[in-house]
């Protein structure tokens, strides 16, 4: 039928006026830069979410005043401050904790200042070990041995009503102020 | 009935273009001379199918929950029909893949088929191989036992030494601010969408650089690249002496490949899959966080470095590297390929090479690490059955003397071998040590009373390098 129609209008080859595809390409990519906002800028809050979350430390409890043998250095677990539902062990964290007087504590964390691994408390030897690169400590944190550049990271503790309490801190140590 | 089949293939053929679009790239003419120096970039490909084949099946049962992930891993591992040898697949395909891209990349580096036209073919590599380093290193994540977790943690200890912005990667890595139930689910992202995503991606645009450009012919060293008579030459030599892609060149390819799938496969139904280790818990010391083999090599160097130049080291070998790989073909795009024309090329293969064994060796022997389980030292050894002698060997033991320190074949490598050192030091040599430490050892002024001390002294001069009564084993 279309043979029927006679000669084609006068009207540019690919039928839009200059001005008019021109107001197009720009429509086009504005809307397409419009498109990929509204797809992306949800999933970036939410994926950087965690960037902006202020640090929230919390005091928790490690056990009861009477349950630490002045002078012995032990091994305290205790929830880190935001933990998920579905952590399960591993919304679990830790420190040696050692009792140093009447109602004093020291807490220091089971992070190596090196690269982070756990640092493991030689009772006999007095010197806290790390497994990965042989790092060394003594027991007041201090660095004895190998790569570690800087003293064991100290938590705080308190005692409150017999309770000993640890405030929690963020990893990795090294880069948090505490 | 065979007419019938050929208008059926020739209505399918007409609309998806096979022959007009597919068979051409099959067919495209590549030199006579790519021979077997060229199945490692296939075999690669072959092994990441593996590893998305395998993978594909082993997240349908595997939960990427902090609390659930471990008892998913072992319902796989010991439970699920087929879990063991998939698992085994994943663990040895990932090892086949970073050893088969390492060998593509040394190929190409050292016949220079980076040079003109082809570097963005090298470019598009180069990030591929770093996809490959991360899905290994988020797939060790993965198996989230407590090597997993404190992976995570020195992972993040690493990130976080960068300057500025440091603190913001880790947190970003671990979801959150500790090493928690975010952080599996994160990692689990990255291994199973991003990098794989990148990957994909990364492997069309190579291939699709690869058609364009043709398959690099062997170096000649009369041939030297000069772009402005590259291409015309390159074409004129295939059109002279060129076999097609399919089936002259192609059949090396698959052979190699089915040998790789064949091993993989093969190792993992004998092998089985790595062991899982105890269940993750960050409050848990007594791991012994190790990476895969192909991270050991880095592993001994973070040993090695002296603190200082360590943060180098940390942020200078992955992300200098990473830049200095990248940008290689920007700063020698022409000139020689044949490596008898470039010696530092050889020179820089070799020495990698090399450095890699030695470090890896190392690193597997982790002599700077503190051996935790050393035993008593047994009679045998010591000499005798009392008195002072082996009273200062057992204080030996419980100093943590042991765990450094070999006395007659037994006991940690970190520091010297202490079989003779009653010859080398006197008795007020070996206290002054003991009391102030050295280089790399403990100062024990502080935590040894002069009794104990001396016992300790007594039983270190005793130590003379003579055969002990009996060997160790008896
Ligand atoms: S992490 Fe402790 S010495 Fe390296």
């Amino acid at each position: 039928m279309n043979q029927t129609a006679g000669p084609p209008k006068e009207r540019p080859c690919c039928g839009e006026a200059p001005d008019r595809r021109a107001f197009h390409t720009r429509l086009t990519l504005a809307l397409s830069g419009v498109i990929g906002a509204l797809m992306v800028t949800p999933g970036l809050g939410f994926v950087l979410a965690p960037l902006f979350r202020s640090r929230v430390q919390k005091w928790r409890s490690v056990g009861k005043l009477e349950d630490f043998k002045p002078g012995a250095t032990v091994l305290v677990e205790f929830e880190d401050p935001s933990p998920e539902p579905w952590a399960g062990t591993t919304a679990k964290t830790g420190a040696w904790l050692r009792r140093a007087g009447e109602s004093e504590f020291i807490a220091f964390s089971i992070n190596c200042r090196h690269l982070g691994c756990p640092v493991r408390w030689v009772e006999t030897a007095s010197l806290f070990m790390c497994p990965c690169h042989g790092g060394v400590y003594y027991s007041n944190g201090d660095v004895a041995g190998g790569p570690p550049p800087e003293p064991l990271a100290r938590y705080q503790v308190r005692v409150r009503d017999g309770v000993v309490e640890i405030l929690t801190a963020a990893v990795p140590l090294t880069t948090t102020p505490i | 009935m065979k007419q019938r089949r050929q208008q059926a293939w020739d209505w399918i053929d007409s609309r998806i273009g096979y022959t007009e679009c597919f068979l051409p790239l099959l067919t495209h003419i590549v030199p006579r001379d790519a021979r077997w120096w060229y199945v490692f970039g296939s075999a690669t490909l072959t092994a990441f199918l593996v590893q998305v084949a395998s993978g594909v099946c082993l997240a349908m049962a595997y939960v990427p929950a902090g609390d659930q992930a471990y008892e998913s891993l072992k319902f796989i591992t010991e439970q699920a029909p087929f879990g063991s040898l998939l698992r085994g697949m994943h663990a040895y395909g990932a090892s086949a893949m970073v050893m088969l891209v390492v060998i593509h990349l040394a190929q190409v580096y050292l016949h220079a088929a980076y040079k003109y036209p082809r570097e963005l073919n090298w470019m598009t590599g180069v990030v591929l191989f770093f996809a490959v380093l991360g899905m290994a290193f988020t797939g060790q994540l993965l198996r989230w036992d407590a090597n997993g977790v404190w992976s995570v943690f020195v992972a993040t200890e690493m990130a976080a030494r960068a300057p500025l912005v440091g603190p913001l990667i880790s947190d970003f890595l671990m979801g959150g601010e500790t090493v928690g139930g975010s952080t599996l689910t994160r990692f689990f992202v990255y291994h199973v969408f991003v990098l794989p995503g990148v990957i994909f991606a990364g492997v069309g645009l190579h291939l699709f650089l690869l058609f364009r450009h043709g398959v690099s012919e062997m170096p000649d060293a009369e041939q030297p690249v000069d772009p402005a008579t590259y291409k015309s030459e390159y074409k004129a030599r295939l059109a002279a002496t060129g076999v097609p892609f399919w089936p002259d060149a192609i059949w090396r390819d698959v052979v190699f490949s089915a040998a790789v799938v064949a091993t993989i496969v093969g190792c993992a139904a004998v092998f089985g899959p790595p062991a899982l280790d105890a269940p993750p818990d960050p409050a848990s010391i007594n791991a012994n966080p190790m990476p895969d083999w192909y991270f050991w090599w880095y592993f001994a160097v973070l040993s090695l470095v002296p603190p200082s130049f360590e943060l180098w080291f940390i942020l200078g070998v992955p992300v200098v590297g990473f830049l200095v790989l990248f940008c290689l073909p920007l700063f020698c795009g022409k000139g020689h390929r044949a490596p008898s024309k470039r010696p530092w090329a050889i020179g820089i293969v070799v020495a990698s090479l090399a450095g890699f064994v030695v470090l890896t060796i190392y690193g597997y022997r982790e002599p700077w690490s503190p051996d935790f389980g050393v035993p008593l030292l047994p009679e045998s050894v010591v000499g005798v059955d009392g008195g002072p002698v082996a009273q200062g060997a057992v204080i030996a033991h419980e100093k943590g003397c042991l765990f450094c320190h070999a006395v007659g074949g037994l006991g940690g490598h970190r520091g010297p071998d202490l079989s003779d050192i009653g010859r080398q030091l006197s008795r007020d040599e070996l206290i002054i040590r003991i009391n102030n430490g050295g280089y790399n050892m403990p100062a024990f002024a502080g935590s040894i009373d002069s009794e104990r001390l001396s016992l300790l002294v007594a039983f270190l001069q005793s130590r003379d390098g003579g055969t002990p009564a009996h060997s160790p084993g008896e």
